[in-house]
């Protein structure tokens, strides 16, 4: 006998499915063990926010032809100095800045660290993606490592770089930079609490998701302009696109770039959500939860949409932050969310890698 | 001949297949006398390599249904289910791309899986797996069999960085060693040779087949059909033609019979032609035009195409028609002077063709025609769009994809070229053959070019589809004035609807036709046997 729910299953993706019924059977267990179900509703949009640009990063380099970008860490040291740099000029509490009042300050110190963080990123994704260029067809390879590279790199040059203020570096005249330094003095939650409303017990950061969804226009407008067209195609298939002219490196390139300078302004708005920055090997797996994310939206190392990144990040990010609480019901005291983290974010990348049909064999 | 009744090594009968109900092969004969060089010849698509896959069972065959008719070797009737069981029979072949291990010594290259071995103490113990190779007999077996065929060459240097020719013979050499072999297959030996490392290759053809091992050779060279073999059997469609012996047959003849009297016109030649083509009007002029394209080299051609005609490049697959079209397109690296309508093309920066008014169809649809996953309205619009700033509006400063006026474009297309599709959002990779090449040509016409070239536009879709394209291009020609290159293997379609036909051998051209001309003259041309110029044969 036929079963009458494989052809939907199959259109819907198989991991989507078990994922989808994961989430709900979290929620169930959370009401179940009487918890705050509004409490963990209102999480699951703050990290929505939080992580969804990082994710949305891998929307240009799928589909500029480059695949996953596991290298992500290259635009997130960008938009790490970017906000270094911001607290070093203690922008947030700039006299003057204040007066007018004090949410203006944080998002002048938050927005102006964005913009630090794109002009740096722009640099390096594009040296990145001159890279790239070289080492086609081995892409999603390189860009492991050359992010794990970076974040290596980064951890000797965050104790040599010479910033001073004291909100930076280790206590007690210390040298070099903290492991993790709160934003509560600059833009902490700048974005999460901007125009923050609470509806039910629900708390909606308006602010963080308008920011995420601005950004998501923005990347959908770009998809739908003359290069963004063009560099889909050199994604899609690079003979068709010589064909027709188009200089696939060259778009490959600005595909890299653009990706690049997502993930800076991704972490900047991961950081303000989350209080803190953290430097060293805290972004070390920043790339393979993002990677996951888009993955379990229904993306494929061939194509990426906004919509991929909207569903998967709420998705991804929904079970880790009911996985937590749930599963200390369960097991007091254990680590077992991590434990989830690790095997959903791993398992659903090996599954859609194992998805890749060969090369054309072309180009 | 000796013996009143002939014996035959290899006696194939009757021999049909079907790939997927399309009928390859219709009841094909082939009969090979031991040590005698035997030539099977065809065009493109004739049957040949099917055949050959069926002699050795190769899987190809096997997980397609099989295929029907009797093979006898030596008299005795076998099935040949597997290649094993070929080599078993004693039947070899020599690959048109070669299979040797380039880190490999050329001793090791010729006994590799049959080497020689002695026992040692750890094959005692471990079983025969273990056992060490014995060089010194694998040397000689190999030094043997290249004296055979007569190459000058140490056993133990590596193969890597050996010249092409090189490699063909260690090829051959490795199917000499093997023992008891009886038959020997080149497929196209001489594709890839140089003329003075072709001679050699026939002188040592000769050699082998005069120790008693009988020759299959498959050649589209009409000349060296005639320096060497005895014997030969011609394809057409899958169809057996004939068997000649050399000797009672002539140049002429065989061409004929290559090509065959196949002149049912593919166009119904309704629309008068009003066309005035003026010769000293051209469209594309190339002069010593080379194009780097693996598979599909050009290598030096003058040719000028007139504005207004139809013009129709022929030849056999791999003799580089291809290239011309792709090389103009930037698509591979190309060299020489290319003119469009008197302006020098730059060949080295992409698009320059299409900023000519140049719109190219690919031969390779699927890999360089179409965005298989985007929609049929995305496909239609692109080139346009990127080439001729088409179907965009601007917005501020920026300058995005104007959905309503490339939908109704895409729209139009689809009605006027009768591309059969649920809807233009259809993803152009769920299109039959057909109509894939209906928007594969729908985006070229968009670009509104001059000069159209259309690379293989019947390649893979069926008989009513086909007979739209080539009448549509007709169309094109008659009523906008648009110069049309038609490069295509099939020689029918280009004497239905071409007013010239450059006919290319071995990257060169061979000569202009004209679609009258006689069958003997195209398949002369085919096969190589005015290389460089006509002569008269």
């Amino acid at each position: 006998m036929r079963n009458p729910l494989k052809p939907l299953v199959e259109k819907f993706g198989l991991p989507r499915v078990i994922i989808v019924s994961f989430f709900l059977f979290l929620i169930a267990a959370a009401g179940m063990f009487h918890m705050n179900l509004m409490q963990l509703l209102s999480d699951c949009l703050r990290r929505w926010g939080m992580y969804g640009i990082l994710a949305l990063a891998m929307v240009p380099a799928v589909q500029c032809g480059i695949g996953l970008n596991f290298g992500i860490s290259m635009g997130i040291v960008g938009g790490l100095l970017g906000g270094l740099i911001v607290i070093q000029f203690r922008v947030a509490e700039m006299p003057s800045l204040v007066a007018v009042h004090p949410l203006f300050a944080m998002w002048v110190a938050v927005l102006l660290a964005i913009v630090i963080g794109v002009v740096l990123a722009t640099g390096i994704g594009y040296l990145y993606g001159l890279l790239l260029n070289r080492v086609k067809g081995s892409e999603m390879t390189v860009t492991t490592y050359v992010g794990f590279s970076i974040i290596a790199f980064m951890n000797m040059m965050w104790m040599l770089l010479p910033f001073t203020d004291g909100e930076l570096i280790w206590p007690n005249a210390g040298k070099g930079l903290r492991n993790t330094i709160s934003l509560a003095a600059s833009f902490s939650n700048v974005m999460n609490k901007t125009l923050a409303f609470t509806v039910a017990g629900v708390t909606v950061p308006t602010g963080l998701l308008l920011f995420f969804f601005l950004m998501c226009f923005l990347v959908w407008l770009f998809m739908r302009s003359k290069t963004g067209m063009a560099m889909g195609a050199a994604g899609a298939n690079p003979m068709f696109a010589t064909a027709a002219g188009i200089n696939v490196n060259k778009m490959r390139i600005i595909g890299t770039v653009l990706s690049t300078v997502l993930a800076a302004v991704g972490i900047l708005v991961y950081a303000q959500g989350f209080g803190f920055i953290q430097l060293y090997n805290g972004p070390m797996m920043m790339g393979f939860t993002s990677v996951a994310a888009v993955l379990i939206g229904g993306a494929s190392p061939k194509k990426a949409r906004i919509t991929h990144v909207l569903i998967g990040t709420f998705l991804f990010q929904g079970i880790m932050a009911l996985g937590l609480p749930v599963a200390n019901q369960f097991i007091p005291e254990s680590n077992l969310s991590e434990v989830a983290r690790l095997i959903i974010s791993n398992g659903i990348i090996i599954y859609a890698l194992s998805q890749v049909k060969g090369g054309s064999g072309r180009e | 001949m000796e013996k009143e009744k002939e014996t035959y090594v290899l006696k194939m009968d009757n021999i049909a297949k079907e790939y997927y109900g399309n009928r390859v092969l219709k009841g094909v004969n082939l009969h090979i006398r031991p040590g005698e060089i035997h030539a099977l010849m065809g065009e493109n698509g004739a049957g040949k390599s099917t055949l050959m896959n069926i002699l050795f069972g190769m899987p190809v065959i096997h997980t397609t249904g099989g295929y029907e008719g009797t093979i006898e070797v030596n008299g005795n009737a076998v099935n040949i289910d597997t290649p094993l069981k070929a080599m078993e029979l004693g039947i070899g072949m020599v690959h048109q791309e070669f299979m040797l291990i380039p880190g490999f010594s050329v001793t090791e290259n010729i006994k590799v899986g049959r080497e020689k071995s002695v026992p040692n103490l750890a094959s005692r113990v471990f079983g025969p797996s273990m056992e060490s190779l014995d060089f010194k007999a694998m040397r000689k077996d190999a030094r043997k069999a290249l004296k055979t065929i007569g190459l000058q060459i140490e056993e133990y240097v590596k193969v890597a960085g050996l010249p092409v020719g090189y490699m063909q013979f260690i090829e051959i050499a490795r199917e000499l060693d093997k023992t008891g072999i009886q038959i020997l297959v080149f497929d196209e030996p001489t594709a890839v040779l140089t003329e003075s490392e072709a001679e050699r290759l026939l002188e040592a053809m000769r050699v082998i087949s005069s120790q008693g091992i009988a020759i299959i050779f498959i050649t589209h060279r009409l000349d060296e059909v005639m320096a060497v073999a005895d014997s030969m059997t011609i394809l057409r469609d899958g169809e057996f033609v004939a068997r000649k012996e050399i000797k009672d047959t002539n140049v002429v003849e065989i061409a004929e019979l290559m090509i065959g009297r196949k002149m049912e016109k593919l166009v119904d030649d309704a629309g008068e032609d009003s066309r005035s083509i003026d010769e000293s009007q051209i469209a594309v002029s190339l002069r010593d035009y080379k194009v780097n394209m693996p598979g599909e080299q050009v290598k030096g051609i003058d040719l000028d195409i007139r504005k207004g005609e139809i013009f129709g490049i022929g030849g056999l697959a791999g003799q580089g028609k291809l290239g011309i079209p792709n090389g103009i397109m930037g698509l591979y690296k190309a060299q020489g002077q290319v003119k469009i309508n008197g302006e020098v093309l730059n060949l080295t920066k992409l698009g320059d063709a299409l900023d000519h008014k140049v719109a190219f169809v690919s031969e390779d649809r699927r890999g360089v025609g179409l965005l298989l996953d985007e929609s049929i309205e995305q496909n239609i619009i692109f080139s346009a769009m990127q080439t001729n700033g088409k179907f965009l509006k601007k917005i501020g400063w920026m300058r995005l994809y104007d959905g309503a006026a490339g939908k109704s474009h895409a729209e139009e297309m689809v009605k006027t070229l009768d591309i059969r599709c649920t809807g233009i959002k259809q993803p152009a990779g769920a299109l039959s053959g057909g109509n894939q090449q209906k928007v594969c040509l729908a985006r070229a016409l968009t670009l509104e070019p001059d000069i159209l070239f259309v690379s293989e536009p019947t390649r893979g879709i069926d008989i009513g589809a086909k007979k739209l394209v080539l009448e549509y291009l007709a169309k094109l020609n008659r009523e906008q004035g648009m110069t049309v290159i038609i490069v295509s293997s099939e020689l029918m379609e280009l004497r239905s609807v071409a007013d010239r036909i450059g006919i290319i051998s071995d990257g060169k051209l061979a000569c202009i036709l004209k679609p009258d001309d006689s069958d003997a003259d195209f398949g002369l041309a085919m096969s190589g046997a005015w290389k460089g110029g006509r002569k008269d044969a």
